[in-house]
């Protein structure tokens, strides 16, 4: 057993258990970051394949922004766990159903498998060694996957738009915005002006103005 | 063999960069439009609209003008065929027409937005990747582009309850649909070991394969995956809810454009990625179930309904039934009959859902089937125009629907399957019933008030179709040779 | 696997034991590096001030780190009643060993004797910093959810939304440099920089070749980022005391609060010594002339870390605290559009601007 076999082994398992302590953990910003953990040991299979490309995307990516944005919504929304929990037993059936169904699907799929058909043996060629993979990448997605590539980039932008058609509001009506702009245009001129102020006289507001404060407060109860 | 990327290379793909960099375009304009007065924005979602709708006719023109022989790029994850761009032809029309009945409705209800054509032109640029795909992995972007953009647009009236709710409902059977899509996908190339239909076809040719239960499975989860984009029973739960939630001119592109492109993928994908002719997966038996299920509960459940938008839903559903019998018979006629029923049935259903954008009163839109009572008497010309929409649908002769159905039916009988094409032909006098109902609530019961004045551009396309609709008979060639020609086109 | 001769677990085990070695070679000397640049940080921010700063423990105050180091570690741990006891504990072990982590890649010189002066010489070294840096983060958010604390939690919210904003601008600018440079590998990033902009135009190999004048918007954008991105002033709001008392770190003292500090610092010595790599020419000599050549190359780098790291130490000194609106605003409309447009224009130039 070398180095390599026994890190494989090491990331599998706390792969497969850390992604079962997902599902089990009772407390949800516990279950993300079983999650995270669950990436970084993805990520560490990522590397042991050679792919240390994808490895690091994954952990940019995955942990980096996908599941802090995870952990940003369970910590701020209040869900209740005991609700969501009633539901669960009461679609378990139903779930388990499908699941079962999935299940014997993949099983007969792997009996079935001895039946050769001479199936799967077109795979593309591995990488020649001495190219690195981010380059291979490169080569690969600039050329023959460039329309996918170009694509996928669209889905991003559709999200984009729809995620600020959906929540943006624009400038809603009596909101105080900064304008950098006006700030640095601002010369003592504009900004300060000298009020000559009588010395010698009171500021104790006289008693006719009373009924003018309260005013305002009339208005604001209707 | 890696073809050089230059623009020479890449003419067959012009319409769609035409429309994508349009796309972009007008949310830069719509993004950084001067701030005007609250009148002058309510005026650039209709500015930005016609400018989107000059994109989609440019886009045509490069349809039409490009090459008209098989182009593949991509090493065949872009094919440019006949079938492709007969496809095309049909989706970028139906767009333009949608977007025209959505400007009155917009400039109403959320004249703030901009961005719907924005997000129409995306939805359109995704179908028309579908309907060019020729590999797993565009198939699979393609109709995530046109789904997301589809999502947003459902739920646009953000405001509105029931189109939020159409909005996410539609989202979270979408991913799911997509799920099993790309399950099934992954399937298929685990077993062929390849993502393009051409070797997946080769392989699914060899001996040994129509018993390979991997290939099977992989089949089976796609076309369901596909299935819940078309609605076809017993994957439709979402289209009777989405389609009452979503705002109207929404739900007539809904129901008109991304199901061709939908059923263009499947009838892509079933026929040159499995041709199931000799020795291949036998998958015509699933396509009959979901051609006769979505025909019956099309038909009777519709019966039931009061809410205009959710018939529809329904009679969209069995119209996909019909659809599909043309796909079942596996053979040239069939494609060629669902090429022909697909473009019809974009007529039809442009014209209906133009007529129901022009169902308001008092400013609010009315959705109910009996406030159409007397419409004969209140609006003669669009009463008239609805009675010939309505004829056709139910199959009248000699409306266009009549030839549809005509065409999918005699393919069906070519190949052998009488008995699905008689169930078919019962199915649709069924469906008859509630098309013919209407007819008579408009032109025979007690009339109600009339209706506000219809905006123009509504009308145009009302009458559009209504024209139509009734000239198809005079003049069928064009099309029905179109979509032989098409239908030819898929053959390897 | 065969390591030094040796194959199977011998070699595995040899190699371990090598690197664990190599890791410790790194380490040790960072962290005493540390102590002192803590020690120059208060320093100059006293000098700015026209104050002594520390000089009561040791010669000129230079042992006031180990001295601080002494009091957290002897004081109580305390552990509020209502936290997450696993959480709170994990936070400033993560944020420390995060920041540690990050410098497995950072090469600080190079010769023919022993090769590149690194542990670990990735193809992929850059994604690798950037993944690292971007799992600071974590450190900060359990530890403010963890504390259950409200100033702790508005803290950490605070601090990931501005790592998370200003990650993507620092990408961008790192993007700029590996378009120039044509590699993700660190030591390779240094090594394009010996010819450049100087070579051009007939110039011996000099400083002039570096990155930062080529590309200056981009090392300006980057050095503000990594002000940001390490929550250093003026953007430490995360900690802004004044409205927040002493933010995610609020509810820890002791050893755990030493970790965060010592984290922070960590990450921050690693941003200078990046700006050093992508930017200044790593250890190259400022001019390629046999004097300034025979400096070892760890001397150069540790020069040019050090001017960073003065640098990061002068802003903390001069330069009023950002309001959080400020902070977004300048991340998202200033620096992410200016960036991408950068991406654009260095990726058009090297395309068609060859000669």
């Amino acid at each position: 057993m070398t180095l390599t076999v026994a890190f494989f082994y090491l990331f599998a398992v706390l792969l497969v258990a850390s992604a079962a302590m997902v599902i089990i953990a009772k407390n949800p910003v516990h279950a993300v970051l079983f999650l995270i953990l669950t990436f970084f040991n993805a990520a560490g299979l990522f590397i042991l394949l050679g792919a240390e490309f994808l490895a690091m995307l994954l952990v940019i990516v995955y942990v980096g922004a996908v599941a802090v944005l995870f952990l940003f919504v369970v910590m701020m929304l209040d869900v209740d766990f005991a609700e969501l929990k009633a539901g669960f037993i009461k679609n378990a059936p139903v779930g388990l159903l499908v699941g079962g169904i999935v299940l014997a699907e993949l099983v007969a799929l792997f009996v079935g498998r001895g039946l050769d058909v001479g199936l799967g043996h077109k795979l593309a060629a591995a990488v020649p060694a001495d190219v690195a993979n981010t380059k291979a990448l490169g080569q690969l997605i600039y050329t023959k996957y460039a329309y996918l590539f170009q694509g996928s980039g669209l889905i991003l932008l559709v999200a984009m738009i729809g995620a600020i058609v959906l929540t943006h509001r624009g400038a809603r009506p009596g909101v105080k915005r900064q304008s950098v702009a006006a700030q640095v245009a601002r010369n003592p001129k504009t900004a300060m002006s000298v009020e000559k102020v009588p010395s010698g006289g009171y500021t104790i507001p006289e008693k006719k103005a009373a009924p003018a404060l309260a005013q305002p407060k009339a208005e604001a109860a209707e | 063999m890696q073809q050089a990327l230059n623009l020479a290379t890449l003419t067959p793909l012009y319409p769609e960069i035409v429309i994508a960099l349009g796309a972009m375009a007008l949310l830069m304009a719509g993004a950084f439009r001067p701030a005007g007065a609250v009148s002058l924005k309510a005026r650039d979602g209709e500015i930005i609209g016609w400018a989107a709708i000059l994109v989609l006719a440019v886009a045509l023109y490069f349809v039409a003008a490009g090459p008209s022989w098989k182009v593949s790029l991509f090493e065949g994850a872009f094919i440019n065929d006949g079938f492709a761009r007969f496809m095309k032809v049909l989706i970028l029309t139906g767009a333009a027409a949608s977007l025209m009945l959505s400007f009155d409705y917009l400039k109403e209800h959320v004249p703030e937005l901009f961005e719907y054509p924005v997000l129409l032109l995306l939805a359109v640029v995704g179908m028309m990747m579908m309907v060019s795909a020729g590999d797993l992995i565009a198939l699979y972007l393609a109709i995530e582009l046109q789904s997301l953009a589809l999502y947003v647009m459902a739920a646009i009236r953000r405001d509105d309850v029931k189109s939020s709710e159409a909005g996410l409902k539609y989202f979270v059977l979408g991913a799911l649909s997509s799920g099993m899509l790309l399950y099934g996908a992954s399937l298929i190339y685990g077993f062929t070991g390849s993502t393009s239909l051409a070797v997946i076809a080769q392989v699914a040719q060899s001996s040994g394969a129509a018993t390979n239960i991997g290939l099977i499975v992989g089949l089976v989860f796609l076309m369901v995956g596909i299935a819940f984009k078309i609605s076809a029973v017993p994957f439709h739960m979402w289209t009777p809810d989405v389609y009452e939630g979503a705002p109207t001119p929404v739900t007539a592109f809904f129901a008109a454009v991304p199901k061709l492109a939908a059923m263009a993928l499947l009838v892509r994908v079933l026929a040159t990625g499995f041709p199931g002719a000799a020795g291949g997966i036998k998958w015509q038996q699933i396509v009959v179930f979901l051609s006769l299920a979505s025909m019956f509960l099309g038909a009777f459940a519709a019966i039931g309904q009061t809410n205009i938008k959710r018939l529809m839903a329904y009679s969209s559903i069995a119209n996909i039934g019909f659809a599909l019998v043309g796909l079942a018979s596996q053979n040239e006629q069939g494609v060629q009959g669902v090429l022909i029923y697909l473009a019809i049935y974009m007529a039809m259903t442009l014209g209906t859902f133009a007529a129901i954008l022009a169902m308001r009163r008092g400013g609010a839109p009315v959705e109910d089937i009996n406030e159409l009572a007397g419409l004969s008497q209140t609006n003669p010309s669009m009463a008239f125009i609805l009675l010939l929409l309505f004829f056709s649908l139910a199959g009248i002769p000699p409306l266009a629907g009549f030839f549809a159905k005509y065409y999918v039916f005699l393919a069906a009988v070519k190949a052998g399957l009488w008995p699905l094409a008689v169930l078919g032909v019962i199915a649709s006098v069924v469906g008859a019933f509630y098309y013919l109902n209407i007819v008579k609530i408009i032109y025979f019961d007690e009339a109600k008030p009339a209706f506000a004045h219809v905006d123009r551009n509504v009308f145009l396309v009302m009458a559009a179709c209504g024209l139509f609709v009734i000239l198809f008979i005079a003049a069928p060639s064009p099309l029905v040779d179109a979509a032989l020609a098409a239908a030819k086109s898929l053959k390897p | 696997m065969t390591y030094l001769g040796f194959d199977g677990l011998l070699g595995g085990l040899l190699w371990l034991v090598v690197h664990i070695a190599l890791a410790l070679a790194v380490i040790l000397p960072l962290l005493i590096a540390i102590a002192f640049l803590l020690l120059m940080d208060r320093k100059v921010w006293a000098a700015v001030q026209q104050r002594r700063g520390p000089n009561v423990v040791g010669p000129f105050g230079l042992l006031q780190s180990f001295a601080d180091l002494l009091k957290f570690a002897f004081k109580e741990p305390l552990i509020p009643a209502g936290a997450d006891k696993a959480v709170f504990l994990l936070a400033p072990l993560a944020t420390a060993a995060f920041a540690l982590a990050a410098w497995a890649v950072i090469p600080v010189s190079q010769d023919s004797f022993f090769g590149k002066w690194v542990i670990a010489d990735l193809n992929v070294g850059v994604l690798y910093l950037l993944a690292i840096s971007s799992l600071g983060v974590y450190g900060i958010i359990m530890g403010g959810w963890a504390s259950n604390s409200k100033y702790a939690f508005m803290g950490s919210l605070r601090s990931c939304a501005q790592m998370v904003s200003y990650e993507v601008s620092i990408g961008l600018v790192i993007i700029t440099v590996l378009l120039c440079a044509g590699s993700l590998n660190l030591t390779d990033i240094v090594n394009a920089q010996k010819t450049g902009l100087g070579t051009r135009f007939g110039l011996p190999n000099s400083l002039l070749d570096w990155y930062f004048i080529p590309l200056f918007p981009m090392f300006v954008v980057f050095f503000i980022s990594a002000l940001a991105e390490t929550n250093r002033p003026p953007f430490d709001l995360p900690e802004a005391e004044s409205e927040l008392v002493a933010g995610f770190m609020v509810e820890y003292a002791s050893t755990p609060y030493l970790l965060f500090m010592l984290g922070e610092y960590v990450a921050i010595t690693t941003m200078c010594a990046l700006t050093t790599i992508l930017f200044m020419g790593g250890w190259l000599p400022p001019l390629d002339v046999p004097v300034l050549n025979m400096v070892p190359g760890l001397v150069w780098f540790t020069l040019k870390a050090t001017f960073v790291f003065f640098m990061f130490a002068m802003v903390k000194a001069i330069v009023p605290r950002y309001r959080y609106d400020q902070l977004m605003r300048l991340g998202w409309k200033v620096f992410l559009p200016l960036s991408l447009i950068m991406v654009v224009v260095v990726a058009a130039v090297l395309q068609y601007g060859r000669a």
